[in-house]
């Protein structure tokens, strides 16, 4: 690799270096970010599994297409969509240094989030009221796994998105912000990613007769 | 020295950098290959549900890829391609996963629990109405 060579050959090129001592640790960062994101796909990977075994293990239970209100899961879609393009309006507004910008759409996107667990939350409430727990079925064991894993995901966003906000406002856009402002985005955007195979494959195909 | 930084375009700035047009090209694209499914769900406009499944599964599919490269900004370029990389790695990884768990666990059912295959018409209700 390049960044090796310029290394490992002291007095070579003045400027590679300068360039490999400033730019490789952003980047470095970013990759490694990716991979976290790859690993956490993995982990996503394992519960689409587990559900795609256990989804029609209803044990005398309710079953799917009994107990999803597709409204209002589409609702909930259309939340984490929205939060995805006004994080993209956010990312830009930081790209062009508008601090005052970057901070009401990410406010946005955090509400968006928000929102989005707060209907989660309230589905699960309303399962577990009507006696479809995580308990009752090997299809709602894989069920609140898999669903409660990606709103525990987005939990962890918004608590990260709120210390970026008060991060952003303090010390403004700085590289530092910006950097973590980037790793931010991808996260966000990943869970999005996840979002699509959950209603989709658990919901959506859930309710097929 | 911060703003300075990112000014420099070359190679692997790509990857930070999503323009209006991007997201917003991604957001309508990714708004109907959500409706389209919900809506075909919804009016029940296929009757055969393998044929939805398949259908829902391929705009699902089409959606992640567009999630990828407008919001995601993949391409094979930045990280010097390592992300790319990591990318199909994974994609091979879950695709083994999958396919591999869905593949035995069928089989293991179908060998193991004659009358009792999931999903099957008449053998589901005599499962249902197991203690």
């Amino acid at each position: 690799m390049s960044t090796l060579t310029a290394q490992g050959a002291p007095g070579a090129d003045l400027s590679s270096r300068y360039y490999v001592a400033h730019h490789h640790p952003e980047n470095g960062t970013l990759l490694g970010f990716w991979i976290y994101l790859m690993s956490d796909c993995l982990l996503f990977a394992c519960l689409f599994a587990a559900y795609a075994v256990l989804g029609h293990s209803y044990a005398g239970g309710p079953t799917g297409a009994e107990l999803f209100d597709l409204p209002l899961v589409a609702l909930n879609t259309a939340f984490l969509l929205l939060s995805s393009i006004t994080y993209g309006f956010a990312m830009i507004a930081a790209q062009g240094q508008k601090k005052n910008a970057t901070l009401a759409w990410l406010a946005i996107t955090g509400l968006f989030g928000a929102a989005f667990i707060y209907f989660e939350v309230y589905e699960f409430l309303h399962l577990i009221h009507e006696g479809a727990g995580p308990q009752r079925s090997g299809f709602l064991t894989a069920f609140f796994s898999l669903v409660g894993t990606h709103g525990l995901h987005v939990s962890s966003g918004i608590i990260w998105l709120v210390t970026l906000m008060i991060q952003v406002s303090k010390h403004g856009l700085g590289e530092a912000n910006l950097r973590r402002l980037m790793c931010l985005s991808l996260f966000w955007h990943f869970l999005d990613v996840v979002w699509i195979g959950v209603f989709t494959f658990v919901y959506l195909m859930g309710v097929l007769p | 020295m911060s703003a300075h930084d990112h000014n420099h375009d070359h190679g692997h700035a790509v990857h930070a950098h999503g323009s209006m047009k991007d997201y917003v090209i991604g957001f309508v694209l990714s708004v109907i290959l959500t409706a389209i499914p919900f809506w075909l769900v919804m009016n029940k406009v296929i009757e055969k549900s393998s044929t939805l499944g398949v259908v829902i599964l391929a705009l699902a599919a089409v959606q992640i890829l567009v999630h990828m490269v407008y919001f995601l900004h993949m391409n094979t370029k930045s990280e010097n391609g390592w992300n790319m990389l990591a990318l199909i790695f994974t994609t091979v990884l879950v695709v083994i996963l999958l396919s591999g768990s869905i593949w035995v666990m069928y089989h293991l059912n179908h060998n193991m629990m004659p009358g009792m295959a999931q999903g099957v018409g008449a053998s589901a209700q005599t499962m249902r109405d197991m203690p």
